[in-house]
């Protein structure tokens, strides 16, 4: 099972386009793969008789680096390694390969250790989807309720999105409403702000926020100041939404988070979900809000699967944080990815140190939840936060800041940030490890804070 | 087109004329220091907008750059409260948090005043999408200043607004200097109503400093852009008869380069015509300008004796 895209940590079997016995050349297309994003057609690179198919049409979440075919020469007898010495690759792989992995493989973890809040929504559903889903859904829900809703982005329509995240819209809702884009963010987010200046409602996907870059003019000086600037007059209803962050190995330029930068700007709304439930609940506070709205996606977490609430009318408020895990030791204030980071090294803090961990996934960044941070901090006494952006004027700073300020006296060990290096991103396997906050480096800011050595 | 009226000839000369003594108004205050910050002054380039003016549909959207002034007036907006902008105080556009660059009149279709070179062409044609969207025949004025013409977000613009086949009118006010630098220390290649050929976007140059060959493109490009056609471009040749800005000397350009212009004055052409039609008499004409000058000396009045924004305003309008 080949490796197709830099997330890919399985794939399904869709078609295979050779059959046992037959002659293939390199080059020939062997099979159609159906990865995280898309389907693609596999190519062979050697010469040869297929000797053996090891997985049928249909079958899914096939590891990648897990044989799937057999080629060779009839005529020599081929020692087909097939089981043992496979897995092991694939073990090292796993290992090593990407924070997706490690998700996946933590997943029962999140699954069955839902936050209180979400363990008390009566409407919760049996089953599970992903984020991408939730997503997708949201806005499907939204668009049939309010024709001023569309969608613009590179690859949002034909494609069916970049990261398929909007899946189907095109089919629901026809291009009217659903617009491929040239790759042009500066002129098509100018266009969007334009468009919701004059009253629609649009969302913008930028296929990531490295691109938002391009744009950032439009979404500061016109759609975060112009209500500012016209005494109230023109309000711009719209939501930029895209992954944001590191995805794997895609090095310095398509790896970088965007939180502080947008947090910083008044005017902007800054929203960071973590799980497929409050994406969808925070999704649908942002399609409706009249401001313009930051949505912090994870190319990561659109895999990553659990119980929403289906209920169109469900949303969650902007400015609200929630508190994932209660605790009384100490205050783990997070958002987005590092959620998932912060309840492992919650589980070892607990296991290996008897630490009690309160874990608050901010949801929002802008406006921040202060009051519940506040409030745990006078609880528990210790804050670590951890977050994945540079270090520099980070949300954890600015958080840091109005702990010093306004409990002082809680304290009783300073503020411990973990965020990523301060440096551009790595593309090497083993730095870029390095550079990304690691559960290692959660508990030990926990022990530092804890004064435990 | 049309022919025009006796009325529409008065109508041109008294927003020409009101425009011209409006910023000889703030240039004024500015002197003394009741207009503070940046200060874009129109003067010169009357026939420009006034022109446009005469082919609008009041449903119609408008989106321009910061030397919105005249724009504004020629929208039908109130000198006082635009006054009242410049001297930031509450009874002004913006309840004087725009400021002379930023003000914006929803209700009249106005969407600014951009204070970024070239933000306005994407956000314009963002609203002729509005238009086109919502099943309207109306069109958005998009103006945009020859420095803006070397501006990468504006080609992006056009793309879309091709592509997409958008109700916008591009109006390039190409009056020869991107704040000190002239055009042909900008621009490679001088005719700027040719760049969007490559995205099939048809384009004309037109005479901006005679109100009556702006009034007729106008005319003509807006009924195609009406009709469905997509985008069309009229790049208008007009002149600024002061600075970039009130700080600018103008020392960049020579005494004789403004006379010259100055010969070919684009209310002294309406003038000229009105008197040589027999439209009004010499004493008509004095009564209008009597009346423009009490009008913008009203104006002045008005907006340094408003009272400056409250204090509590400034955490105001941040979020709807």
């Amino acid at each position: 099972m080949p490796a197709l895209s830099p997330t890919m940590t399985e794939g399904n079997l869709s078609k295979w386009l050779i059959k046992k016995g037959d002659t293939v050349k390199a080059g020939d297309l062997i099979a159609e793969i159906e990865t995280d994003k898309a389907t693609m057609e596999v190519e062979a690179v050697d010469e040869g008789v297929v000797l053996d198919l090891l997985f049928k049409e249909g079958e899914a979440n096939i590891p990648v680096n897990k044989v799937i075919a057999i080629i060779g020469d009839p005529n020599e007898k081929v020692e087909v390694k097939k089981e043992a010495p496979v897995e092991k690759v694939i073990e090292e792989k796993k290992i090593e390969k990407n924070i997706e992995t490690k998700i996946e493989t933590k997943k029962d973890n999140i699954i069955d250790t839902p936050s209180p809040k979400i363990e008390k929504d009566t409407n919760l559903s049996s089953e599970e989807i992903t984020m991408r889903q939730a997503l997708r859904d949201t806005m499907a829900e939204e668009m049939r309720k309010d024709n001023k809703v569309f969608i613009l982005g590179e690859e949002v329509a034909e494609y069916q999105g970049a990261y398929k995240v909007t899946q189907g819209l095109l089919q629901e809702f026809g291009k009217q409403r659903v617009l491929d884009t040239p790759i042009s963010e500066h002129g098509f987010t100018g266009l969007a702000v334009g468009a919701a200046f004059k009253g629609l409602r649009p969302i913008l996907e930028f296929m990531t926020f490295n691109f938002s870059m391009q744009a950032i003019d439009q979404i500061i000086n016109s759609a975060a100041k112009t209500l500012y600037m016209s005494g109230g007059q023109i309000n711009c209803p719209i939501v930029f939404r895209g992954p944001n962050g590191a995805a794997a190995q895609v090095a310095a330029q398509h790896s970088q988070d965007f939180s502080s930068w947008y947090s910083q700007v008044p005017g902007l709304k800054v929203i960071a979900p973590s799980t497929p439930y409050n994406a969808k609940g925070l999704l649908r506070s942002a399609i409706s809000d009249p401001n313009p709205v930051i949505f912090l996606e994870n190319e990561i977490l659109y895999g990553l699967k659990g119980p929403v609430n289906n209920d169109i009318n469900f949303s969650i408020p902007i400015g609200k944080a929630n508190i994932e895990k209660e605790g009384k030791d100490l205050t783990i204030v997070t958002y987005s990815i590092m959620l998932q980071k912060s309840k492992e090294a919650a589980l070892r803090l607990k296991e290996e140190y008897d630490l009690d961990i309160e874990i608050i996934d901010l949801q929002t960044l802008r406006p921040l939840d202060t009051e519940t941070i506040l409030n745990s901090v006078k609880k528990t006494n210790r804050l670590i936060t951890v977050e994945e952006s540079w270090p520099f004027g980070s949300v954890g700073s600015e958080i840091a800041n109005i702990v010093q300020r306004d409990a002082f006296d809680y304290l009783d060990s300073p503020v411990i940030k973990v965020n990523s290096a301060d440096v551009p991103m790595p593309y090497a396997l083993s730095l870029e490890k390095l550079y990304l906050p690691q559960v290692d480096d959660i508990i030990n800011a926990a022990k530092k804070v804890s004064y435990i050595k | 087109m049309k022919k025009l009226q006796k009325a529409d000839y008065i109508k041109m000369y008294s927003f020409m004329l009101k425009i011209r003594r409006f910023e000889e108004r703030a240039a004024q205050l500015y002197g003394m220091g009741k207009i503070g910050g940046f200060c874009h002054l129109y003067i010169g380039q009357e026939a420009v907008v006034v022109g446009i003016l005469m082919t609008i549909d009041k449903n119609d959207s408008v989106v321009t750059t910061y030397r919105d002034h005249g724009h504004m007036i020629a929208r039908g907006l109130d000198p006082k409260r635009i006054m009242a902008e410049l001297t930031g105080r509450e009874d002004g556009y913006s309840a004087g948090k725009g400021g002379s660059m930023h003000m914006f009149s929803k209700e009249n279709n106005f969407y600014g005043g951009h204070g970024i070179v070239g933000a306005q062409v994407p956000i314009g044609t963002g609203i002729a999408f509005t238009h086109k969207y919502n099943g309207e025949k109306n069109i958005c004025r998009t103006y945009i200043g020859d420095g803006a013409m070397n501006n990468g977000q504006v080609f992006e613009a056009f793309n879309l607004a091709a592509l997409w086949k958008l109700p916008v009118l591009y109006i390039i006010e190409n009056n020869k200097y991107g704040m000190g630098t002239s055009v042909d220390r900008a621009a490679a290649g001088l005719d700027l109503y040719k760049r969007g050929e490559a995205f099939g976007i048809p384009g004309e140059k037109v005479d901006g400093m005679n109100v009556f060959s702006v009034i007729e493109a106008a005319d003509k490009a807006g009924k195609y852009v009406r009709e469905g056609n997509g985008p069309y471009i009229i790049e208008v040749q007009t002149y600024r008869y002061r600075g970039h800005s009130m700080s600018d000397p103008a020392k960049y350009r020579t005494k004789e380069e403004l006379d010259n212009y100055k010969q070919t004055d684009p209310i002294e052409i309406v003038k000229a015509e009105i008197l040589k039609k027999k439209i009004a008499t010499n004493d008509e004409i004095e009564k209008i300008n009597k009346d423009t000058l009490e009008e913008i000396k009203n104006a002045a009045e008005f907006a340094t004796n408003s009272p400056f924004p409250k204090d509590s305003e400034l955490y105001t309008d941040v979020y709807l």
